[in-house]
């Protein structure tokens, strides 16, 4: 089973790095981007067994960092 | 007394001989060297040392894969009975991110590494790491981070400023922290998060010896106990 694991910054946690790609976009040319916000993707295989609930835990537990960031579990068709 | 310390190495760790040093230096007494895969650690230690580094290369969050190694599951138990750990820069990550400390380290808001003297002003100094100083006194301890810009949600940093917790603020904008925040404490106080490095601010050769009176605070008040 293919899983992907998409890690991003909760609102109002302040993002340097996405204010610092959203400068760059600007120095390129680049109008009309109103803000950026820097992100993780994790491609997980994992068995068929491996549970919703365990890989909820994977992400609370290591992947993403609950202080600060939210998680989305999106399964992929193989 | 005479001080048995650990220094903890994890892969990626580079301030673990700085802070051997510093500990044998004020203590007398030279640490133990431990590594990041045992899963014990010695046996009736007085104080614990996460160093500062790049501990796996920074991967996923910096101190996040340190802090779910071996070793770290005995640290979280010493301190749990009560046993001082300090964790500097890195350290400090490690320890937000295994959760013997509220909130995160961020990405610094100048998105640049920041390396120099920080002016760090004493918030708490009835702490077992801040006994030696006097509220309110200014330090000049170095720092050299990338991701020291700490962040907790409002009613956390609330917890922390009415507990006494927060041990250090930077007398200046350094990272962006929240709040100027440069160090804080457990519930317990027995455990201290900084980003700036006492341990490279102990000898006159230094250029400057703020951080020593932090290793003698805990010495003192181990030695009292």
């Amino acid at each position: 089973m293919k899983i992907r694991v998409h890690v991003s910054l909760k609102n109002g946690v302040l993002d340097p790095q996405g204010r610092a790609i959203h400068h760059a976009l600007e120095g390129l040319g680049f109008s009309g981007v109103n803000d950026v916000r820097a992100g993780r993707l994790f491609e997980l295989d994992v068995d068929d067994s491996v549970s919703d609930d365990a890989l909820d835990d994977m992400c609370r537990k290591l992947l993403a960092n609950m202080v600060i960031e939210n998680y989305r579990i999106e399964k992929v068709a193989a | 007394m005479s001080l048995r310390s650990a220094v903890i190495t994890f892969p990626g760790s580079n301030c673990d001989r700085d802070m051997a040093v510093a500990l044998e230096a004020v203590s007398g007494t030279p640490a133990i060297r431990v590594w990041h895969g045992d899963a014990a650690l010695p046996e009736r230690l007085d104080f614990i040392a996460l160093p500062g580094g790049f501990s796996y290369g920074d991967y996923l969050r910096c101190g996040a894969i340190a802090s779910r190694s071996p070793v770290m599951r005995a640290v979280i138990e010493a301190a749990g009975r009560g046993v001082p750990v300090l964790g500097v820069c890195n350290g400090f990550q490690v320890l937000t991110e295994s959760g013997l400390l509220p909130g995160a380290l961020m990405r610094n808001a100048g998105i640049t590494f920041v390396c120099r003297n920080a002016r760090l002003v004493v918030e708490n100094d009835s702490a077992l790491f801040t006994s030696a100083y006097a509220k309110g006194q200014h330090l000049s301890i170095p720092v050299a981070h990338h991701d020291g810009n700490y962040f907790a949600d409002d009613a956390t940093l609330d917890r922390l400023e009415g507990d006494g917790r927060i041990a250090f603020r930077y007398a200046e904008t350094i990272n962006g922290s929240v709040r100027d925040i440069a160090g804080i404490l457990n519930e317990k106080g027995n455990v201290l998060g900084m980003m700036p490095h006492p341990e490279r601010a102990i000898d006159p050769a230094h250029g400057g010896t703020d951080g020593r009176a932090l290793f003698e605070s805990a010495l003192n008040t181990l030695a009292s106990a």
